[in-house]
């Protein structure tokens, strides 16, 4: 094979959702004998980009060599057949299958089903490159990281020549990063071409041959691993600091609110999510949270809103008018009784904030709805609401009984963004507020925020832009795997600074 | 000795009672490991039988008495195809047309026991008197297929090849049905599609189609089970009474042997053993109609218990009674 | 890339709105349809499917007589479609009304057995449906509470629950209750709900029920909460739902409702008990009530329907020697057909032609 020809080469990628460019003309190269680190922030085209290859996405615009002939991927079938496999990072599995039963789910090559001989086939593989997997173990009695060798065991078993995977590490420990990272090698050095997605510096400088960086939806530049260093690739992923002009006022009259310490929870797969998480949140000061996606930004919100089992530490929320209590082992209702006004945007905005068949009015109630006494419920106060937020945030439907699922992402923001500032918290978290929206629809919610840390709101900003959280709050905390890594002072602290504290801190929680 | 004598008679007779739910229970067994939960089941035990009869019935004025086992295939056939046809409605509501599963399938049990019925009275209707086979075939189809001297054998003899063909055939059936799905390929895909249709399809599978002939054939399966009533127990007459509430049972029957088709061979035989007991076995601190509910009450209380212990190998399958749609995985 | 072999020969897409009077065109279509079907099974008989429907019709709705009779059969459905709605609503997919039907018959009876002749007859009409709302309730409860506890499939547990009371049923009327024949005594006349307009007034608690449910599922906190579940679980727990003790409470109401309808079959038409006395009615009212959309003035119109349908293949039988089971041939059509019809309210399909959005080709 010549080693200088490219074992697939994208020309000139763009990928288009709706009015949002994911991939704007990218051109990259990969090699066999190569790992390729695809380096960027999130939401910065990554994923887009290698689902293409994989046949989940087509291009609306470019073109895919292999081996120099133009090729098109349809399918992850297509892929397969020009030896390209992706492990993803939502595994695919069975579990009440066993590993190798996985494995050759959809292989249509042999007729007769030897399941011996694909156990044996398996440990064939999981030899050559050094895997530690039972093949007849099944996948409900599996670790998350026994799960992946099961993905990546099942791609090579296809026989892939082309690896793609995203964010690999992101469920592994360190010691299992380490285990991967040396069957990666292994695999390097069998002249299979590894592409990783990833956004963590350290294992870019400890696994990849070459780096290639997005930066929103563009090719910013690929560099040879050796010949550059942790600093110069932050300066490239995060790029020059972008002014984005938010309006900043300094609430000069800040109060505590919410005492966090020591707090540590676990998913319900038993990995520790939360690992003694202390900070303060001050009233009349908006709290950016920083870090990349799955580091405990979702578990900490939903912990201080009730909503997720805490296994140690305390939040304590002391109340404007004086007076502290503990949240900590609380339903959502006994904190709302307790009379602690918090307001909470989550993430999912239509599977959790919001009742997706119902229209402005029906989700208005979702906070009111127990108001009030006798068995029926007050639909004028919330109708009432629905209009108040429709005008002032000039929330486009066609009437405010219109199922706010068929709005459009930023109306459907904007309704529930509304309601939750309508009942004038004073804590207020939001989960990525502004994620999807255009630019306009983002400027509203930093201004909605802004005025109400003005009014003296404790507002918790959970962002993934590292540009919007220097510019809008006062402070942020950064958390990685877990743990807080450093809290800094937003008007002081730079985008590499920040970007380091998330990146660079390794300790993750042991197994 | 006596009390010996008891035990094997009320075998054979569960085994006998119990036949046509083994066939029940297999179609709607391999129906739901795509992930299908079809309840019409009833309604395609009434088509079954009565389609099986009136093929047998019609073959046998028109073409005189046929063969035996003629007569068991033709009246095989008829069920299969009445059953595969009533499941095919239901599968292409529910997976083409993406129909609410329960819904769709209590509408099916309605048509089917509204079809059957009409079937077996129009025959009855049309020919003016009961409809029913030469006694020939009525003794063939509850012989045994094996020569006297094995039924000879003491105690075992009777009960071990003293049956009748359904029951053998039933029996190849589950075994056959528990090595397709354990160790052939198609039906590794089949359990996936059922456990979970979003890993099948990405990995290639064709869940729709897995699904459509999953359910047909086992829709046809389970219509054999009418039919098996009707020439064995119902004596090869029409008979609405006895068989309502088969497919039922082998709705809970299914869930007691925990979607395994061999633990569908003996908890045939133990729900009918259920079903007749009352007659065999009489005690008086037991209330005869009591022993009917007993089935029901330990499907319940398995189901309580697979559910309170959490054992991933005996639950239902995982995407059963949810409609899987590609895009929204 | 060549556009053609990116996108499938037909897709489908989600309607993001259609308009209501075409919606209501095709569901009277897809009803229109279904009856054509009939006249297949109609023609197997051979008689004349217009003359068919004419004799049914006019045994339905051609005498005050008749229609009494319609509405009779009308009332259990109607009433039975009202209770499941709050259930389906929150999806929790409860087919066990056939049992919950027969449990508040059981417990009716009991009240009738023990009460007669000691109570007036409102008096003892009221407990006797008081003690129906309870046994129907209580019954439901069962699966609901391992539904909420260790999420049992309620499916499943409510298909069972059915056969265990009405073999419970099926043991008092041979056994302990027998009178004669194996067959429960008739109610003494204070046990018998009385007449209005011919037919016994379970019509009136129905149509009220029609009411009381429609304001329950669109004003009242806990319909709401209902609603909220149904759409997302998630977000239930995000408002503060206790999502557990409100699918019990639901459950149980749901029962309850049901168990009246026992009180109001086995007062009001039977005037006995009998392990037949839901007679399928749970499960065809499980399909009216979905056909509705769960709207409950929608029921009426769809009970109705199928009240009619039967009593009209009863005269069949009679006139023209049609096994009354064309009724459930024709009904269980009428179902097929309605229940698909909504996918093509739902989604439109689209012929690749004019695609160019190069969708996902997976």
């Amino acid at each position: 094979m010549d080693k200088n020809c490219y074992a697939i080469e994208l020309k000139g990628i763009t990928k288009r959702f709706g009015p949002v460019t994911a991939n704007d003309g990218i051109d990259l190269g990969l090699r066999r004998g190569e790992i390729l680190a695809l380096l960027g922030e999130n939401g910065s085209g990554k994923t887009t980009l290698m689902n293409m290859l994989s046949g989940i996405y087509l291009p609306d615009e470019g073109q895919i060599l292999a081996d120099g002939h133009t090729i098109s991927i349809r399918s992850p079938k297509d892929a397969y057949a020009h030896g390209i496999g992706m492990i993803h990072q939502h595994y695919k599995l069975v579990d009440v299958f066993t590993a190798a039963e996985n494995i050759v789910l959809g292989m249509e090559d042999e007729k007769k089903l030897d399941i011996k001989k694909a156990n044996a086939k398996v440990r064939e593989i999981c030899g050559r490159y050094g895997f530690d997997i039972d093949p007849e173990k099944k996948v409900y009695d599996m670790s998350v990281s026994e799960k992946q060798t099961v993905e990546i065991v099942k791609v090579l078993y296809r026989g892939a020549e082309i690896l793609i995977l995203d964010e690999p590490t992101a469920v592994l420990t360190p010691q299992e990063t380490e285990r991967l990272f040396a069957v990666l090698r292994n695999m390097r050095d069998d002249d299979k071409a590894i592409v990783m997605i990833t956004h963590k510096l350290n294992e870019v400088m400890a696994i990849s041959d070459k780096v290639a960086v997005l930066r929103k939806g563009k090719y910013i530049g690929t560099v040879a691993t050796a010949e550059t260093n942790p600093q110069a690739l932050t300066d490239m992923m995060v790029g020059r600091a972008v002014t984005l002009n938010i309006d900043r006022p300094l609430n000069q009259n800040q109060t505590e609110r919410l005492r966090v310490s020591g707090l540590s929870c676990y998913d319900h797969e038993h990995v520790k999510k939360l690992d003694g998480v202390s900070f303060t949140a001050m009233g009349g000061e908006i709290l950016g949270v920083a870090g990349i996606a799955g580091s405990g930004q979702k578990e900490l919100l939903e912990s201080i809103a009730g909503l997720c089992p805490i296994a140690e530490g305390s939040i304590r929320y002391l109340a404007p008018e004086g007076g502290e209590d503990e949240l900590v082992g609380r339903t959502p209702m006994q904190i709302r009784k307790k009379g602690v006004s918090l307001a909470f945007i989550p993430e999912d905005r239509l599977g959790m904030g919001l009742v997706g068949s119902m229209g402005m009015t029906g989700n208005m109630m979702l906070r009111s709805w127990r108001r009030g006494g006798g068995p029926f419920v007050k639909r004028k106060p919330p109708r009432d609401l629905a209009n108040k937020v429709l005008n002032e945030l000039e929330v486009v439907t066609p009437g405010i009984e219109f199922p706010v699922r068929k709005l459009s992402g930023g109306n459907v923001q904007k309704v529930l963004v509304g309601r939750e500032i309508a009942s004038s918290p004073t804590v207020l978290m939001t989960a990525y507020a502004v994620r999807g929206l255009d630019i306009n629809t983002s400027y509203t919610i930093y201004n909605l925020m802004t005025e109400q840390k003005m009014q003296g709101t404790a507002v918790i900003f959970v962002g993934e832009d590292l540009d919007v959280l220097l510019e809008l709050c006062d402070r942020i905390l950064v958390l990685c795997g877990g743990r807080v890594s450093g809290i800094v002072d937003a008007r002081r602290a730079t985008k590499e600074e920040i970007g380091l504290l998330m990146t660079s801190v390794g300790g993750k929680e042991e197994a | 000795m006596n009390a010996l004598d008891t035990v094997i008679l009320l075998l054979l007779a569960a085994i006998t009672y119990g036949t046509p739910l083994l066939y029940g229970t297999l179609g709607e067994i391999l129906t739901e490991k795509s992930g299908n939960l079809n309840l019409g089941v009833e309604g395609i035990l009434f088509m079954g039988g009565a389609f099986g009869l009136g093929g047998v019935y019609y073959l046998e004025k028109f073409a005189g008495t046929p063969s035996g086992l003629v007569a068991i295939l033709v009246a095989l056939l008829c069920a299969f195809l009445a059953g595969a046809a009533a499941s095919l409605i239901f599968c292409f509501l529910t997976t083409t047309l993406r129909a609410n599963q329960n819904v769709t399938g209590l509408a099916l049990a309605i048509f089917g026991t509204g079809v059957g019925q009409f079937a077996g009275e129009m025959m009855r209707v049309r020919a003016g008197s009961y409809v029913t086979v030469s006694n020939e075939l009525k003794d063939f189809f509850i012989a045994s297929p094996f020569p006297q001297f094995l039924k000879d054998i003491p105690y075992l003899g009777q009960l071990i090849f003293g049956n009748s063909w359904f029951f053998y055939l039933g029996v190849v059936l589950a075994i056959g049905m528990h090595l397709f799905l354990k160790k052939t390929r198609k039906g590794l895909y089949l359990r996936a599609v059922g456990e979970n249709p979003g890993t099948a399809d990405s990995a290639g599978i064709n869940v729709t189609r897995y699904k459509y002939l999953a359910t047909v054939i086992g829709g046809g399966i389970s219509a054999i089970g009418g039919v098996v009533y009707i020439v064995t127990t119902a004596g090869c007459t029409w008979n609405n009474e006895g068989l309502s509430g088969v497919g039922w049972l082998a709705v809970a029957l299914v869930i007691f042997c925990l979607w395994r088709p061999l633990s569908a061979l003996w908890g045939s035989v133990l729900f009918g053993a259920l079903m007749i007991l009352y007659m065999r076995l009489q005690l008086s601190f037991v209330p005869t109609e009591l022993y009917k509910i007993l089935p029901y009450v330990v499907t319940v209380i398995v189901l309580i218990i697979s559910s309170l212990r959490n054992n991933k190998e005996k639950q239902p399958p995982a995407s059963l009674g949810l409609a899987y749609f590609r895009e929204d995985r | 890339m060549d556009e053609k072999t990116k996108t499938p020969l037909l897709r489908l897409a989600k309607r993001s709105s259609f308009p209501k009077p075409a919606a209501w065109a095709i569901r009277v279509g897809s009803i229109l349809f279904a009856l054509l079907l009939g006249c297949v099974a109609i023609l197997l008989t051979g008689n004349s499917p217009f003359k068919a429907y004419a004799t049914m019709i006019n045994g339905a709705l051609g005498s005050k007589v008749y229609l009494q009779q319609t509405v009779k059969k009308a009332v259990p459905l109607l009433g039975c479609a009202l209770a499941i709605a709050p259930c389906f609503k929150m999806r929790f997919w409860n087919i066990g009304a056939e049992g919950q039907i027969t449990a508040g018959a059981l417990a009716a009876t009991f009240v009738a057995r023990t009460f007669t002749g000691k109570l007036p007859s409102l008096p003892l009409l009221l407990l006797m449906a008081a003690g129906a709302i309870l046994g129907g309730g209580l019954w439901a409860l069962i699966p609901a509470f391992f539904k909420a506890k260790w999420n049992t499939n309620e499916t499943l547990f409510t298909l069972m629950m059915n056969y265990i009371i009405i073999g419970v049923v099926a043991w008092l009327q041979a056994g302990p209750w027998e009178a004669q024949q194996g067959r429960i005594a008739q109610f003494d006349a204070s046990a018998q709900l009385p007449k209005v307009l011919g037919v016994h007034c379970g019509w009136i608690i129905v149509l009220v029920l029609v009411l009381l449910v429609h304001i329950y599922m669109r004003h009242t906190k806990q319909g709401y909460e209902i609603a909220v579940i149904g759409d997302s679980m998630r977000t239930a727990q995000y408002a503060g739902m206790n999502v557990g003790r409100i699918m019990m409470r639901t459950m149980f109401l749901s029962g309850a409702i049901s168990g009246l309808v026992g009180f109001i079959i086995a007062a009001g038409a039977n005037h006995t008990l009998a392990k037949e006395i839901a007679g399928g009615v749970g499960f065809t009212s499980i399909t009216v009530a979905w056909l509705s959309q769960l709207n409950a003035f929608a029921m009426i119109a769809i009970s109705m329907m199928l009240g009619i349908l039967t009593k009209g293949a009863d005269t069949l039988q009679t006139a023209m020697s049609v096994p009354a089971a064309i009724s459930d041939i024709i009904i269980g059509l009428l179902l097929f057909c309605m229940l698909g019809c909504e996918f093509f309210i739902n989604y439109r399909l689209i012929l690749r032609k004019k695609t160019g959005k190069g969708g996902a080709a997976v």
